[in-house]
């Protein structure tokens, strides 16, 4: 037999991707997703003004399409004369930000935090996963705005603050995962072929529970974006005159009435943005359980 | 005799199980799933052990192999004590003694090729060889179970149950073990698969010289696989003897009743021979009964039977019976 006869290995990846592509609406959310990304990235060079600056002779001018809407502020401007569609595109950048950190924070310690306890078991079991009840007991919002108090306002403070609310539903995710493989064969297999703990924990186990962690991972994406722009309503998150989504509409909350669009493009911005992210995780959930595949 | 290559003395298994509802100051409950059982193992030898669901067979071979805890009793390997040696030794030896599983599927990682799964025993014990050389010796060890080796790179999902267990065979040999434990290796396959596996596994032994532990719960398998048959009950040795002896002259009443059970394949001598068929279900192993385990369902049992274990009787070379009336039933 040669080796020209092996043949090509279809890897997980390449048949996840078919599964993947077979939803519209997951391709739709990636592909208004990866616009998102697009723009936040080259946002600097695109936005037709600087998101700081003030245009002093144009308060609250609303978008094009209005009476007295003007081709130089397309989607109008806030009450202090800045651009809301440049304040929107930057702006993209923070919530993506955001998004990113705190998935990345909370998945890694929920993950290190969940194997240990599924692993080792035991009374270790116990005090790892009464700790995240507690967690778990407190108001999501509540605990972060806490964190934030104690850490001080600021962006990156309360990223960390939501990444330790995300926390237990992660570790608790990846603990159950973990307890339900442990005791497979092939688990034990590799016990008897010598595997140590560590390459067990995170060679062997930790693989075969990653898609309901992805799936958790998306849907965490957005709602980081929500809780961010929730924090930065009360004053907690970003701080102005940077222009993150939730701030945003905190700032405009005086002219509901007066100029909609003030607060409406901003809450738009995030309302596309997190469905077209939990439009992914959908997609990404049926891809990934091999229950949901057609053959 | 030489030297026993696996020597097991009085090996004990409890279980902690926690009572439904229990406080936890209530005191767990003893399981015995295994009660002090012991055996012999020489080089290259091939021991069947039958017992029905629930006679600690399998937890047997855990222990032995050590995925499961022993409670009381020694496991001496090629003259080591395998039960009180340090984690990390322990791991070095492990790569002398491999098991193949019943779930054929279920025991292999169904996230990495097949050449990986093979070759990982290999690159767990010699970091140093990489990873294309254990491929390659995984390649020619699929060649010999069976397997075309331009399967490589295909994913476990993609086999049927007896192509897997080929697989497990396979990962099972890489390391050359010098003993193979097979827990009930081909109950999860197909009958017309079962002879194909059986007859690997029986070449495969004889070819690498390992010694072998086939644990299954149908005899008829067993007794082509095993030169001697240790029959278990309960978590109790009730009779252990060569291959031949033990299924033309079984002694313990148990044995009997398993013999009884495989059917012959002609009607007309199957209708009419006698079948002594045991009665009740196997008693639960949380409460067992006293004495002899068996006297719960035992045809020639007597009163003197719950009072202590039964005496071992030797009626021939090799064959051991834990019944003291064998010879007047």
């Amino acid at each position: 037999m040669s080796v020209a006869d092996t043949e090509k290995p279809i890897s997980p990846l390449v048949e996840n991707w078919h599964y993947f592509t077979h939803s519209r609406g997951a391709l739709v959310g990636l592909i208004v997703f990866m616009f998102m990304v697009v723009v936040a990235l080259i946002s600097p060079w695109i936005a037709p003004h600087d998101p700081a600056v003030q245009y002093r002779d144009a308060f609250l001018v609303p978008p094009v399409w209005e009476d007295g809407g003007q081709w130089k502020f397309i989607l109008g401007t806030d009450s202090v004369g800045r651009d809301l569609l440049s304040r929107i595109m930057v702006g993209a950048r923070y919530s993506l930000l955001i998004g990113l950190v705190v998935v990345a924070m909370s998945l890694t310690s929920g993950i290190v935090v969940g194997l240990i306890a599924g692993f080792v078991g035991g009374r270790t079991d116990t005090i790892i996963m009464r700790i995240m009840d507690i967690l778990l007991a407190f108001p999501s919002l509540l605990l972060a705005l806490v964190l934030v108090a104690i850490l001080g306002p600021s962006l990156f403070n309360a990223m960390i603050a939501i990444a330790v609310t995300n926390l237990p539903h992660f570790s608790r995710l990846t603990r159950g995962e973990v307890m339900g493989q442990k005791g497979l064969d092939y688990v034990t297999a590799t016990r008897v072929a010598g595997a140590s703990r560590l390459r067990l924990m995170f060679r062997t186990i930790l693989p075969n529970c990653l898609a309901p962690l992805i799936v958790q991972g998306t849907l965490a994406f957005s709602n980081a974006i929500l809780d961010a722009a929730a924090l930065g309503f009360l004053g907690m998150g970003a701080q102005p005159p940077t222009p993150e989504w939730g701030t945003m509409l905190a700032d405009a909350r005086e002219y509901i009435t007066s100029a909609w669009w003030v607060v409406t493009m901003p809450g738009l911005a995030i309302l596309v943005t997190v469905i077209a992210i939990n439009l992914i995780g959908d997609g990404l959930r049926d891809a990934l359980d091999p229950k949901l595949k057609r053959s | 005799m030489t030297a026993p290559l696996l020597q097991v003395d009085e090996l004990r298994v409890t279980f902690d199980i926690r009572p439904p509802g229990a406080w936890p100051w209530t005191p767990s409950l003893k399981l015995q799933a295994v009660g002090g059982v012991s055996l012999q193992l020489a080089p290259g030898e091939a021991l069947g052990i039958v017992g029905e669901s629930g006679s600690g067979k399998s937890t047997l071979a855990r222990a032995i192999i050590g995925t499961i805890p022993s409670t009381g009793g020694r496991v001496i390997f090629d003259g080591r004590d395998l039960t009180t040696m340090d984690p990390a030794t322990r791991r070095r030896h492990r790569r002398d003694v491999q098991m193949i599983f019943q779930d054929p599927l279920a025991a292999l990682n169904p996230r990495m090729n097949v050449g990986d799964i093979i070759a990982e025993p290999l690159l767990t014990h010699e970091p140093g060889l990489g990873r294309k050389a254990a491929r390659r010796q995984a390649a020619e060890l699929m060649e010999r179970v069976g397997l075309l080796p331009n399967l490589i790179n295909r994913y476990p999902h993609e086999f049927s149950g007896g192509q897997c267990q080929r697989i497990g065979i396979a990962r099972a040999l890489i390391l050359r073990p010098r003993l193979l434990i097979c827990d009930e290796p081909v109950s999860a396959l197909d009958v017309s698969i079962r002879a194909q596996v059986v007859n690997l596994l029986k070449d495969l032994q004889r070819e690498f010289g390992v010694a072998m532990i086939f644990i299954a719960h149908d005899l008829s398998v067993v007794r082509h696989v095993s030169d001697r048959i240790l029959v278990m009950y309960l978590g109790k040795m009730m009779e252990v003897a060569p291959a031949r002896a033990l299924i033309a002259t079984p002694r313990h009443p148990y044995t009997k009743a398993l013999i009884a059970a495989v059917p012959i394949p002609d009607p007309l001598r199957e209708k009419a021979r006698p079948r002594p068929v045991l009665e009740g279900e196997l008693p639960s192993p949380l409460n067992p009964p006293s004495g002899c385990v068996f006297r719960t369902r035992c045809p020639i049992a007597r009163p003197s039977c719950a009072e202590g274990p039964p005496a071992v009787l030797n009626p021939g070379p090799g064959h051991f019976v834990a019944c003291p009336w064998i010879d007047e039933a």
